[in-house]
């Protein structure tokens, strides 16, 4: 198999601090990949590097067996780029700002208008072709970004949180477009804040913290590791305080909001019999926040392995790292 | 990347630079028609009939060379500080950094805008000066070589002033305060034969004031200063910024973190 990225040993120093800490991984063509991590974890500067837009301090960076030390042009060549930050110029027309940048890559005219006109449409952009970029609303602007990266048809696409702020249907369309692209053979690299998104995308998930790698496996099985799944019941009658259930860890969120942590393996009629024993009707049933989410609070928090711990700290910081949102 | 995509590549750095200008013409072509116009009729008509001859030529015909210099200067200049600023303030300069251009390319490509942006103008203020006087070229390659590399000395020194430039205010301060003066005291508007000893050995430290008088000499035939001295020191200019510049981009300065 053809490897598309080795990053080794890769350090990076800013000024104060010290971004990254020699991080290491590789992907392999044909790849989904979810790079996670915290606010600050040094996502976008792994990326930047691998981009040439932030000068790496030490280590080494390979795109398709092309040393970035000695061939960057062409490891250039075979990555496109959405990064984190709207950086298109503000007073240019939607359909330069695509022909342009082909036009970096050495793409005469004819193709780049062809293909420009393809991603538009692809996008949903090509009604917007002639419209200044700042006329765009946000979600246009992360759509013409991916049109722009996509342009040279890169064979690595990164994608630095390319669904922030984009509403849900988009954000649907977005995902299919992606597969489709992966599905053709595009390797991909994505970071999001959604928990969501890199388990519905992504069979591999690689997780950052200060500067350091702290988990790269695969979704499936970082998943397995979860011991505990949250559960939201919602009870007819209002209580003053939890009730005791044998073998399950109760909170009370609401007065009709009871919130059951359920050990892996335990049996859902367990609790249930529990309920009834103590008398308490369920009205409906919901997990309460994101399996995978759970997972990578503790994982950044360093809980792991060895379970992550039953009762509420976790509950505040994964509703905060989904950014609020679903 | 090979011949022909590196000439793409510049190409197309050059199409959206000069794209850029003549978007927003009204500030970049019409103010120096302008003001120019303005120099001509006040020193050319108003009072030029007062101060009658300089270099042996009516003073009309004396200034316009400097003029047309002065307003290629500060136009090639204007033009790279600003449209590279702002490509580096917008971030649009990323688009540049990931993709294979080379740094040459990039640097080729901001000058040869700055150099169409001179020239066009100084075409522009040239033929409003026939409205006022009429010309006759001396030497038209020397003419055209020293505005040339006049307009790509300052292009450069755009460039480099953007890469340093930080806030809106780094980009103003040097044409300012630097190339104003420079200009003015570049024997635009007289021959430095005029001058006491001291501020005519002083103006001979100011590199304007050779390419003003190499110009004018493409022009007119007349010039203060040797023209071969003036063009090798055109050229030396042009090597030594550009070589400045080239460094700054390699080392990323002010564009890659
Ligand atoms: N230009 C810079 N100068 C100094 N420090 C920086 C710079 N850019 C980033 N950093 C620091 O490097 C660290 C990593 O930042 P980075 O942008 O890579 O994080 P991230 O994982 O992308 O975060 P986010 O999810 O918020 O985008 C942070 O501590 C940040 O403050
Ligand atoms: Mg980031």
């Amino acid at each position: 198999m053809t490897i598309a990225l080795t990053i080794n040993n890769l350090e990076k120093r800013y000024a104060g601090a010290q971004a990254l800490k020699g991080i290491s991984f590789s992907v392999q063509q044909g790849e989904f990949l979810a790079l996670l991590g915290p606010n600050g974890a040094g996502k976008s500067t792994t990326i930047g590097i691998i981009c040439g837009l932030v000068n790496k301090t030490g280590g080494t960076v390979s795109v398709f067996g092309h040393d970035i030390d000695r061939d960057f042009p062409r490891a250039k060549k075979q990555v496109g780029l959405v990064p984190q930050e709207f950086n298109f110029s503000q007073f240019e027309k939607v359909y330069d700002v695509v022909v342009t940048q082909a036009g970096y890559y050495g793409i005469p005219a004819s193709v780049a208008s062809a293909r420009a006109e393809h991603y538009l449409k692809r996008l949903g952009l090509w009604e917007k072709r002639d419209a200044q970029t700042r006329m765009l609303s946000g979600g246009m602007k992360r759509r013409l970004m991916i049109a722009r990266a996509l342009v040279h048809e890169p064979k690595l696409l990164i994608l630095d949180e390319p669904t922030a702020g984009v509403d849900i249907e988009l954000r649907r369309s977005m995902w299919e477009f992606l597969r489709e692209i992966n599905r053709a053979g595009t390797t991909i690299i994505l970071t999001t804040h959604y928990l969501e998104e890199a388990e519905s995308l992504c069979k591999r998930v690689c997780i950052i913290d200060k500067g350091v790698i702290v988990e790269d496996t695969d979704t499936r099985s970082l998943l397995a590791k979860l011991s505990m799944e949250t559960f939201l019941l919602d009870i007819a009658e209002p209580l003053a305080a939890p009730p005791a259930l044998a073998g399950f860890t109760c909170r009370l969120a609401e007065p009709a909001l009871l919130e059951v942590d359920v050990p892996r393996g335990r049996a859902m009629n367990e609790l249930f019999a529990a309920l009834d024993a103590a008398g308490i009707r369920v009205t409906s049933l919901r997990n309460r926040a994101n399996r995978l989410e759970e997972l990578f609070v503790s994982l950044v928090q360093g809980t792991l392995p060895g379970g992550a711990p039953a009762g509420a700290p976790i509950a505040a910081p994964a509703a905060a790292i989904a950014g609020g949102k679903p | 990347m090979n011949a022909f995509e590196t000439w793409i590549a510049f190409q197309t750095i050059v199409v959206r630079e000069v794209r850029r200008f003549l978007r927003i013409w009204v500030q970049t072509l019409l103010p120096p028609a302008i003001t120019m116009a303005l120099y001509f009729v006040i020193f050319g008509s108003l009072i030029g009939s007062r101060i009658g001859e300089m270099g042996g030529y009516d003073y009309m015909q004396y200034i316009v060379p400097g003029l047309v210099m002065m307003a290629v200067i500060t136009n090639a200049y204007a033009n790279v500080v600003s449209s590279f600023f702002s490509i580096k303030f917008q971030h649009s300069i990323e688009e540049l950094l990931v993709s294979p251009v080379p740094n040459h390319v990039i640097l080729c490509g901001f000058v040869a805008g700055g150099v169409l942006r001179g020239l066009m103008v100084g075409v522009i203020v040239t033929l409003l000066s026939l409205l006022f006087t009429t010309l006759s070229v001396h030497h038209l390659g020397i003419m055209a070589l020293v505005v040339t590399l006049t307009a790509i000395v300052f292009s450069l020194g755009g460039f480099i002033n953007a890469m340093y430039a930080t806030k809106f205010d780094d980009i103003s301060i040097v044409p300012t305060f630097v190339l104003t003066p420079l200009t003015y005291f570049g024997g635009v508007f007289y021959s430095i034969d005029l001058l006491p000893p001291f501020w005519q050995a002083l103006s001979l430290a100011n590199p304007i004031v050779y390419m003003v008088n190499a110009y004018r000499y493409g022009i007119l035939g007349v010039s203060d200063v040797s023209v071969g001295l003036s063009l090798g020191m055109l050229l030396a200019l042009a090597v030594v910024l550009y070589l400045w510049a080239i460094r700054l981009l390699d080392t990323g300065t002010g564009i890659r973190k």
